[in-house]
């Protein structure tokens, strides 16, 4: 999974990415495996820092018959949520106000920009000043970090809706709720999506991320200690199992984005 | 719709009675240091039940002056009365149905919902507003589409749907503008019929903005003539052509050709610069 700090806004026609061929997917993937199995073997690798895939995958079924292994995943996960979930409310909620009030977007607009591209890494130092390598450290970066990607995206939403549509909402008296409700968030919706999955991705990264630096427990805590001790297959199990959990969370985010956007046409199939 | 007609017009009232007024309408876009001027002069008024339509050459500020009388633009000078009542904002007495229909109609809802959702805006009953909207989808041949979202349909059955949710609001005036101009021939001609239809049989006061001078007066009662930009009207046309109109028949016409051709010659010499004030007294 890339960290997609990008906010391009969510197009109005989707390119479909390459699902492409499954056949030849897996042809990659047992390629790269095949990849690493070779090289630390013929020396060409120092198998110290990059062991064989078969014992790689050797550590990752181990690691996955580890009961410990589940409750550290579990807690990943609870932090990833419930930093997702704020996120999600704070940005759609801010995303919405501010979007809706031409004097709320300008007072805001210099202020979003030089926050937003703050990294939220650079808060680590300020979080453990204040909650140590407790969960709320985590739950902090998550927030920071996620909620900038659903804001933008909500912001571009609002700014989408079409003058005809909100002439249409106009001259048929639409109340300002009304608006909201059956023009202004339909509009906003695919955008909405779009700043889902960009967070989904960016709330793993740094929940993980902060399990690894600071000690927030965790899959992340559990890499630094295995790397730590020198388990190296260990390690790389880990990390091929948190990497599992984002392609997880991505494939959610997609299945989520079809329902919700039957109507919209990067999704419907039946257009005329 | 037709069920509700008689409690709405006094019929005998009809002939007289002034739906749409407007009053030296002026309109002037300011901008930084820089204003354009839209629309100079304009007064008219439409009489209850009538079937207007409004022609000019492109550019002749024919969506300003309609966005003005629909309330969704601030007028720079005089006064636009709907109803005796002078309008501010978007009246309850209006519907509009606009060109793009495509981006007018919400995609997000069924046909079915779209020709609701005003009605639900309006609080009416929710047996009343079935109703209302069954009877509207059925009146511009679309009763069996409720269920399907607009972009299922074709252009000219998306068209329908907009006329079907404006005359299920049951407004006085019915604005439409440019409303065929991005469908095809065939369509067309069956949808200028199909408001020729709803108009006989709803008694709404139609105002009908075109650049296609054959419909204008194919379908209206009065041909307006706007001047090019600033705009001023340029002559009150009365189409004096039977009331029963069919696209081959009244086409074929000599009198539809007359006045066909005159409305022509106006737009040619409104194009080329022509305004009222050079052959006669000013205008205003």
């Amino acid at each position: 999974m890339t960290a997609t700090t990008t906010d391009v806004p969510a197009p109005r026609r989707r390119v479909p990415l390459p699902s492409g061929d499954g056949a030849l997917g897996v042809l990659g993937l047992l390629t790269v495996a095949a990849v690493v199995e070779v090289l630390p073997r013929t020396g060409l690798v120092n198998p110290g820092y990059l062991p064989p895939t078969s014992e790689i995958l050797r550590a990752l079924g181990g690691v996955l018959a580890d009961a410990d292994f589940w409750r550290l995943l579990g807690l990943t996960l609870r932090g990833w949520a419930a930093g997702l979930a704020v996120a999600m409310a704070l940005g759609v909620a801010l995303g919405l106000l501010i979007g809706s009030f031409r004097v709320l977007r300008e007072v805001t607009a210099s202020t979003i920009e030089f926050l937003r591209p703050i990294p939220s890494v650079a808060l680590i130092p300020l979080v453990v000043l204040v909650f140590g390598s407790r969960p709320p450290s985590a739950l902090v970066l998550v927030v920071y970090a996620a909620t900038w990607q659903v804001l933008v995206q909500v912001l571009y939403g609002v700014a989408d809706v079409d003058p005809v549509a909100r002439d249409t909402a106009r001259s048929y008296r639409f109340s300002f709720l009304s608006t909201g409700w059956n023009v202004v968030w339909p509009t906003a919706l695919p955008y909405v999506v779009t700043g889902f999955r960009l967070a989904a991705a960016v709330a793993l990264i740094l929940e993980v991320t902060a399990e690894l630096v600071i000690g927030v427990p965790g899959l992340g805590q559990a890499i630094g200690v295995a790397q730590s001790s020198g388990a190296v297959p260990e390690t790389y199990a880990l990390v091929i199992a948190v990497g599992l959990v984002g392609v997880l969370v991505n494939v959610l985010a997609r299945v989520l984005e079809r329902r919700v956007l039957r109507w919209h046409p990067s999704v419907r199939r039946e257009a005329s | 719709m037709a069920t509700t007609e008689p409690t709405t017009t006094a019929p005998e009232a009809a002939a007289t009675d002034v739906a749409l007024d407007v009053r030296g309408l002026q309109k002037t876009y300011g901008g930084q240091g820089r204003s354009v001027e839209a629309i100079r002069e304009l007064s008219f008024s439409v009489p209850r039940g009538q079937l207007t339509c409004i022609v000019g050459p492109s550019g002749a500020g024919k969506t300003t002056l309609l966005r003005c009388i629909a309330g969704l633009l601030d007028v720079t000078a005089g006064e636009i009365v709907l109803d005796g009542e002078r309008v501010t904002g978007p009246p309850r007495g209006m519907a509009v149905v606009f060109q793009e229909y495509g981006r007018s109609l919400f995609p997000w809802m069924t046909v079915q919902q779209n020709v609701e959702r005003p009605l639900i805006e309006r609080r009416v009953p929710k047996a009343e507003r079935r109703r209302v909207v069954a009877d509207a989808l059925a009146a511009v041949g679309l009763g069996d589409s409720g269920e399907a979202h607009p972009w299922q349909l074709s252009g000219g059955m998306q068209q329908r749907v907009a006329i079907a949710r404006a005359v299920a609001y049951e407004p006085t005036v019915l604005i439409m503008d440019e409303p065929f101009a991005a469908v095809d021939a065939q369509t067309r001609a069956d949808l200028e019929d199909l408001v020729r239809d709803l108009w006989h049989r709803l008694g709404v006061t139609v105002l009908f903005v075109t650049h296609d001078i054959d419909e204008s007066v194919y379908l209206g009662q009065r041909v307006l003539v706007l001047s090019n930009r600033p705009t001023v009207l340029l002559e009150d046309v009365t189409v004096d052509l039977p009331d029963e109109r069919d696209q081959l028949g009244t086409r074929g016409t000599h009198r539809f050709a007359e006045l066909r051709g005159h409305v022509y010659e106006l737009i040619q010499r409104a194009k080329a610069g022509h305004r009222p004030e050079d052959d006669a007294g000013p205008a205003s």
